[in-house]
């Protein structure tokens, strides 16, 4: 099936990036995530979550650690259950203090960190794992794409059905519980989406950039956007661009690609705030 | 709608229709060692506008939670509709504010149309369901604000959306939570003449939980005092006369200007 997709790009890119395969591999990858990242990301604005998914993108490191304390290869299942369990912590955590939020995330943050660092230097080998903090798109396999792929219809379809509950729940929780919507199903459903989608996407755009993905393409699209269609519409358009022309560019200037995308998404954010500046006051004379 | 009859809308102020209730009986709430409230009843006629009124902490909003199903309690809750006994009331809920920052770019039209549909408003609004969101929200003369967004209401705007979107739900009981909470003095006589209307039209049973008297008692059937259990409950003006409001609320009570049967009360005391 990707076959096709190499001959369609031979045919359609008459530059140079468009004949290795490693660039086909990560074009396909970026169309197939950005949307995602988007819609995800619309949510964890709305739901004032960013610090959250940082935390989040952050406890891939102590995910990985105990993965490899655990004797297995491949990071990406433990690297999910250690994001869903802190999910579920922070959580259990948020009733028992007084704390406020910030606060609670700001302990799970440096925990998370410094329990995958201890570990993972152990007799200095960190510098292996360096590759997780950047990430490396151009690596992508077509079995990560296949994943990738599995997660996204997951994503749209769950969407879908939930789509207008996700709203009611971030407006007004008791107002969604009184309408027979199970907030706390809502609520976790999309935590745990979150979580598998940062976590398989995590080697591809790396551990310190990879909230940028999700929360830019929101923020530019909320500076102008006036109703959840919009919204919606907006964040994907921008976070498709700015994937797509982040890759090429990155190919060019020889940079890491999760970092030179978010370039481009910070690009939109400014262009979009200066946007919604100049038509808010047209509308207020 | 089993019981929605608009010939017998002249009924007296609060007398029943005798068809559906909301009962509530020996209602407790704890909270770890402490009792947040104690052995409530409560009977609210369909039909009725119950105020439940109190000082800060005399466990008001825990009472709607309760109500709601948010917190556990112990005690019995029951609607009887048409004789016939069922577990939970169907609810209408209108909260006291929205939690979400006021850029957010949701219209109301996304509001209404999120609640009274399953297709996903971020896939876009049918003309059809843009009509019929505009009809629900124009009973409440709301329709001219469905292409803003919800940030941009005041506050007696937003309460005519959200209460015109818990009447789509055809609810038995109807929830108001601190109604008067960031609207000024007009937006709140319009919301509680809606709400007046709606309770002649529809037969439904209001409750309504303030610690702002002022201006409520003309569309008020009962005023229940709430102090962590019942204090005092009755009309208008027998809770209003008794003493122990004046002990509740305060001196503070006193300054409240627009309360029409103050003067009387003052001189007295």
């Amino acid at each position: 099936m990707i076959e096709v997709w190499y001959n369609t790009l031979d045919l359609i890119v008459p530059f140079e990036w468009g004949h290795y395969l490693f660039m086909k591999n990560a074009l396909l990858a970026i169309l197939v995530i950005t949307p995602v990242f988007a819609l995800l990301g619309t949510m964890v604005v709305s739901n004032r979550m960013a610090f959250f998914t940082d935390v989040l993108g952050h406890s891939a490191l102590a995910g990985i650690a105990i993965g490899i304390v655990c004797g297995i290869q491949d990071p990406t299942w433990p690297m999910i259950i250690m994001a869903i369990v802190l999910a579920l912590l922070v959580n259990i955590f948020k009733g028992w203090t007084q704390a406020s939020m910030d606060t609670v995330l700001g302990v799970f943050l440096a925990f998370m960190v410094a329990l995958g660092i201890t570990i993972l230097s152990r007799e200095g080998g960190f510098v292996k794992y360096t590759v997780y903090l950047i990430g490396d798109i151009l690596a992508v396999t077509p079995m990560q794409i296949a994943w990738l792929s599995g997660i996204s219809v997951l994503v749209l379809v769950y969407w879908y059905v939930a789509g207008n509950a996700l709203i009611l729940t971030s407006v007004n929780s008791s107002l969604a519980r009184s309408r027979r919507i199970k907030t706390l199903l809502i609520e976790m459903s999309f935590t745990i989406f979150l979580a598998v989608v940062v976590m398989l996407s995590i080697r591809l755009v790396g551990i310190l950039i990879i909230n940028s993905l999700l929360v830019l393409p929101a923020a530019a699209s909320r500076n102008f956007a006036r109703s959840t269609r919009s919204y919606t519409l907006w964040a994907i358009i921008f976070s498709m661009v700015s994937g797509v022309t982040g890759l090429i560019t990155s190919y060019y200037w020889g940079t890491a690609s999760g970092a030179t995308i978010v370039l481009f998404s910070v690009g939109c954010y400014m262009l979009s705030a200066l946007l919604g500046r100049v038509t808010s006051k047209a509308m207020r004379t | 709608m089993p019981f929605r009859n608009n010939e017998d809308s002249k009924l007296d102020v609060g007398e029943s229709c005798r068809h559906c209730c909301i009962k509530i009986e020996g209602l407790t709430v704890r909270m770890g060692k402490n009792i947040i409230l104690e052995g409530l009843d409560l009977h609210v006629h369909c039909g009725d506008v119950l105020a439940i009124i109190g000082p800060n902490g005399a466990g008001k909003t825990t009472l709607l939670r309760a109500i709601l199903g948010e917190v556990p309690y112990q005690g019995r809750m029951v609607s009887l509709i048409g004789g016939v006994e069922r577990r939970r009331p169907r609810i209408g809920y209108v909260p006291q504010k929205l939690q979400f920052d006021e850029d957010s770019p949701i219209s109301v039209l996304d509001l209404v149309v999120a609640a009274i549909s399953h297709r996903p408003v971020w896939m876009g609004i049918s003309r059809k369901l843009c009509l019929k969101a505009e009809e629900v929200l124009r009973v409440f003369s709301a329709d001219h604000l469905i292409h803003r967004r919800v940030g941009e209401l005041s506050g007696g705007e937003i309460q005519r959306v959200l209460l015109a979107i818990a009447m789509t739900d055809h609810p038995e009981l109807l929830l108001l939570d601190e109604p008067s909470a960031g609207v000024d003095v007009k937006g709140l006589a319009l919301f509680y003449q809606l709400v007046r209307d709606l309770k002649k039209q529809h037969d439904i049973s209001v409750i309504l939980v303030t610690h702002d008297l002022s201006g409520i008692s003309p569309y008020v059937d009962r005023l229940v005092l709430l102090n962590r259990s019942i204090v005092v409950t009755g009309t208008p003006d027998e809770v209003l006369s008794d003493e122990k409001l004046l002990h509740a609320f305060g001196p503070s009570l006193w300054n409240v200007t627009s309360m029409p049967f103050l003067p009387s009360k003052k001189e007295g005391a």
